[in-house]
């Protein structure tokens, strides 16, 4: 088992060449070999979702696949979300003003999630952001807030919209 | 007398300010953004999975597959053949001491039993770690344990509290021959039983609960290194309890304190499976210092469900004798704990039958009272406190006799209640307990209006049943060195100290013993801070989690943290507010009656106001301007206990649900919470903290329980067995407020912790049972399975 391959990954828009064995997950390889530790392990059997990335938009568990799995892919990590100068990015801001976290270990699970779901249903009702968000588990928030935080960025994403789309700015 | 108001909803608002509650700083009550969230939101927080160190090792737990057996063979050599694998060490070869947790009671209330790090001689549970295998990866560490060879003699488990006191088999701990570890009778008030022959009716609740895990998303962990420069073995570990590992450890290993430290990284949840001390994390030390090479454990999810701590598997059997008119005359209860295989440390493995014993009438006027208390030993992985500790479980079976006897007497279960709760305070109770200033009637009063206002109370569902069930309850939450001294613990949690320093740009510092892991210590404590100096909140750094760093301090749980650890912050910040004041005086030639913090980061003296700043460069700077008897440097040190029986937070929380006849299903409909925890530090926290506990004790009443086969095999193992409720399954929650301001905390906080959990089975309970109420059946035991339910309704839709 320690015969190693080389892949090469695509994290956050930053190619990586990498020497690895094949049974290395993708989370370990995000958190160990490339150190973004943001991905964070809950179960490593896919029902916490804390370790949710999107590969190529779409939300996935990093426990569940290989590294080598995903070579061709596009992979995001919650470090990806807030501005280079570290400013929160709109779904980030709303987690923090509806205390949608509190010990914020499940929370970059919940916000890549959040990020792929948006992206593919920005116009989503909250009973609908409510299934998604069952999706993973939270320990301590008791899920109320982090649907309240994914709701309200998903309003503000689709007012700000609105508002380019009548002041007549081109957002395609 | 009471002093309640109601907040937050103006609707809603009863009683003005009450007297004596001074609210004239900034930063507290108010919500204000979280100091933890930055760096949880960016994934820049720091676990203890996310620390590496040059040349660390990896380490996993050959574990025993049997539930009960002697080892008669721990073979490890293939082990250490594997590739990647550097070392193997079973108990002989770690030599560690046992880890012990005593009651001072006589010995036929407890009996002492010992925890070894690794099983030797015997195993008492599936999963208990008998050898440690140390890898270059954790991949590897894995390939170990796979081979390593162990032999067992098996013998009958004990999987059971009947099979327990039956005591027909080779006992868990042969210390114990009928496998009970604590037995006490407590209270048994003279005449009780003329009381139950006398009374107009007796009501009787048979009620079980089933074991939990508490399941912190963050599995335990250790990363230790022996550090030679600092001669110290270095810990970083997520515990609710830094010093107690230190202590524990220091022992097993046979080291000085000082040669231990423990570091507590950002945590991801404890709810008490994290406030005990652990076995692997002093293995993985043992075996860091052992090889003098930095090694990593971090527990995989099955071992989080099989072979950690867990808890809440209890029996009740419970009287409760009641006039005609239903008040309650007499309560008798013999409650029967299933602790597992080890007394947890530093509580024992009485923790959930003391707290029970203790605390049962509630917040009712039980004017006779009789207890019987035991926790059993069996071959289960052991227990540790979990938010709330046994108050879920008699709260439930309070409820479940005050439901049981209104509908025996024809009576309005809320007007029993209402009938028997307590209104006067100081109150003291026939558990020898004084309960301080709540809401308790006012709660229930507002939790009724709110379901009564939006339409719950009439409300009705095509093809399912609707009932309506609450409960009403307090929570102790200052427990102090009395309260514990009084359990007989030998080891006595109670104060916590703070040390407080002003650095010369006016920015303070402020140790504190507790442990924030997500319940935003690092925001609520600033604000308290902030508050007694007159300085932004942004200016007040607090430190936690460092051995070295923090006097002896004893952690968080029993939502102890703000009450004491906030009330020690703010004593130390006074304690530097008068330092200011004097330097001041001196500077400014005024008396010290002439000054005063002027709340915005200075003090007022005379006529003039000197800057924390100008103050502190003085003291650090030139400090030849110091009064003669007045040493340098800005730092002061308080303490905080409660000596009495501490404070009371109240709630009463209403449930509505549906039931579904055709799969018995339980849907929760609407979730009303009505808290008091007097001062609110910051309301938004709190909220958080009601509806994370609501959640967990929904999950309690509906969802989760660990199974064991009747070999003791745990039948959980993995997140799909072990039913953890998602965001489809937890309803959303209306929380009200009420404020009955604590009188000796700082800031008149109460805690805030665990009455979510709490009150949650019984209110879920009683909506269930109310809802099946034209069927004759009613159910006492949790999780309330759907068969009971679908069955229930198959005889009566």
């Amino acid at each position: 088992m320690t015969d190693v391959q080389l892949i090469e990954l695509t994290v956050n828009g930053e190619r990586h060449d990498l020497a690895i064995p094949p049974r290395r997950t993708l989370a370990d390889v995000l958190r160990h070999d490339l150190g973004l530790t943001g991905t964070h392990v809950g179960c490593e059997h896919g029902i916490c979702g804390a370790c949710t990335v999107l590969v190529d938009g779409a939300p996935a568990r990093a426990c569940l696949l290989f590294a080598a799995q995903v070579e061709n892919s596009a992979i995001r990590t919650v470090e990806s979300l807030a501005g280079p100068d570290g400013e929160l990015s709109d779904l980030q801001a709303c987690f923090a003003e509806h205390h949608g976290l509190q010990c914020g270990f499940c929370t970059p699970g919940f916000l890549m999630l959040a990020e792929g779901f948006l992206a593919e249903e920005p116009d989503a009702t909250r009973e609908e952001i409510r299934e998604v968000v069952a999706s993973n588990l939270c320990r301590c928030t008791g899920y109320q807030t982090i649907t309240d935080a994914v709701d309200d960025c998903a309003s503000r994403r689709r007012a700000a919209l609105q508002s380019a789309l009548d002041s007549g700015v081109d957002t395609s | 007398m009471s002093t309640f108001r109601g907040q937050c909803n103006e609707k809603y608002s009863q009683v003005a300010q009450p007297p004596g509650l001074r609210r004239d700083g900034t930063w507290v009550g108010a919500s204000v953004p979280r100091r933890e969230d930055p760096r949880l939101l960016t994934g820049r927080g720091r676990f203890v999975d996310d620390i590496t160190l040059p040349r660390m090792l990896h380490a996993a737990f050959v574990r025993s597959t049997e539930a009960h057996a002697h080892l008669s063979g721990v073979d490890l050599s293939e082990v250490r053949e594997v590739s990647g694998v550097v070392a193997a060490f079973d108990a002989a070869d770690l030599a560690l001491g046992d880890i012990t947790a005593l009651l001072e009671r006589p010995a036929e209330q407890f009996t002492p039993t010992s925890m070894p790090v690794l099983a030797r001689e015997k195993v008492r549970y599936a999963g208990e770690p008998v050898a440690i295998v140390l890898a270059t990866d954790p991949y590897a560490a894995e390939d170990g344990v796979e081979a390593a060879v162990v032999e067992y003699e098996p013998l009958d488990p004990v999987v059971s509290e009947e099979a327990a006191l039956a005591a027909a088999g080779p006992p868990v701990h042969d210390e114990a021959p009928g496998n009970v570890l604590v037995d006490v009778s407590l209270f048994a008030t003279e005449g009780i039983d003329e009381v139950f022959t006398d009374a107009h009716t007796v009501v009787r609740v048979e009620a079980h609960t089933g074991r939990q895990n508490a399941l912190p998303l963050e599995t335990r962990g250790a990363v230790a290194e022996w550090d030679d420069r600092a001669e110290q073995l270095v810990v970083h570990t997520c515990t609710q309890v830094p010093h107690q590992v230190r202590t524990v450890l220091a022992r097993c290993a046979g080291l000085d304190e000082r040669q231990v430290r423990v570091l507590v990284p950002d945590m991801g949840g404890g709810f008490g499976q994290k406030c005990v001390v652990g076995r692997e994390a002093i293995a993985a030390a043992a075996a860091a210092r052992r090889l003098r090479r930095p090694v990593k454990w971090i527990e995989d999810r099955r071992e989080a469900l099989t072979a950690s701590f867990l808890a809440r598997e209890q029996h009740y059997t419970a009287r409760a004798a009641f006039s005609g008119d239903g008040e309650i005359l007499a309560l008798d209860a013999d409650v029967v704990c299933d602790m597992g295989a080890y007394s947890c440390y530093p509580f024992t493995a009485g923790i959930e039958p003391l707290m029970a014993s203790a605390e049962m009438p509630s917040v009712y006027r039980v004017p006779s009272y009789r207890v019987r208390g035991r926790a059993v030993t069996t071959n289960k992985a052991p227990t540790a406190p979990y938010r709330g500790v046994s108050r879920p479980q008699y709260v439930m079976v309070m409820e479940r006799l005050m439901e049981r006897a209104a509908r025996e007497l024809g009576l309005d279960p809320l007007d029993v209640r209402r009938r028997n709760l307590i209104t006067e305070f100081p109150y003291r109770g026939i558990n020898e307990v004084t309960y301080d200033p709540g809401s308790y009637r006012e709660s229930l009063d507002l939790c009724e209006q709110v379901l009564r206002d939006e339409g719950w109370l009439a409300h009705t569902e095509p093809g399912r049943i609707v009932g309506v069930g609450y409960a009403c309850f307090s929570e102790r939450t200052g427990y102090g060195s009395g309260a514990f001294a009084q359990r007989k613990m030998q080891v006595v949690p109670g104060f916590d100290l703070s040390q407080i320093t002003m650095d010369l740009d006016g920015t303070v510092t402020v140790t504190t013993g507790t442990l924030s892991h997500g319940q935003s210590h690092e925001t609520t404590f600033a604000q308290i801070v902030a508050d007694r100096l007159g300085i932004g909140y942004d200016k007040v750094k607090i430190v936690q989690g460092d051995t070295d760093r923090i006097t002896y301090g004893w952690g968080s749980f029993a939502s102890r943290s703000v009450t004491i650890g906030g009330s020690a912050a703010s004593a130390a910040a006074a304690k530097l507010g008068d330092q200011l004041r004097s330097l001041a005086a001196h500077l400014a030639e005024v008396d010290l009656d002439s000054t005063e913090l002027d709340g915005r980061g200075g003090v007022r003296a005379g006529d003039r106001t000197l800057p924390f700043t100008e103050l502190a460069d003085v003291a650090y700077l030139r400090a030849h301007l110091l009064p003669k008897d007045v040493g340098p440097g800005l730092t002061a040190t308080a303490s905080f206990d409660v000596g009495g029986d501490g404070t009371f937070s109240n709630a009463t929380h209403g449930c509505v649900v549906a039931l579904d006849p055709g799969t018995g299903g339980v849907e929760i409909l609407r979730y009303v919470c009505v808290e008091d925890c007097g001062v609110a530090i910051h309301p938004r926290v709190v909220e958080g903290q009601a509806r994370g506990g609501i959640a967990q004790g929904i999950a309690g009443a509906l969802f989760e329980e660990v199974v064991y086969d009747e070999l003791g095999q745990p039948m959980a193992p993995s997140l799909m067995e072990y039913k953890v409720p998602t965001a489809a399954e937890i309803p959303d929650v209306r929380i009200e407020h009420l404020e009955t301001p604590c009188a000796f905390t700082a800031n008149g906080a109460k805690g805030a912790g665990e009455g979510g959990t709490i009150g949650a089975p019984a209110a879920v309970l009683n909506a269930v049972n109310h809802a099946l109420r034209h069927t004759g059946v009613e159910l006492d035991r949790t999780p309330i399975a759907r068969a009971a339910v679908h069955e229930a309704l198959k005889e009566a839709p």
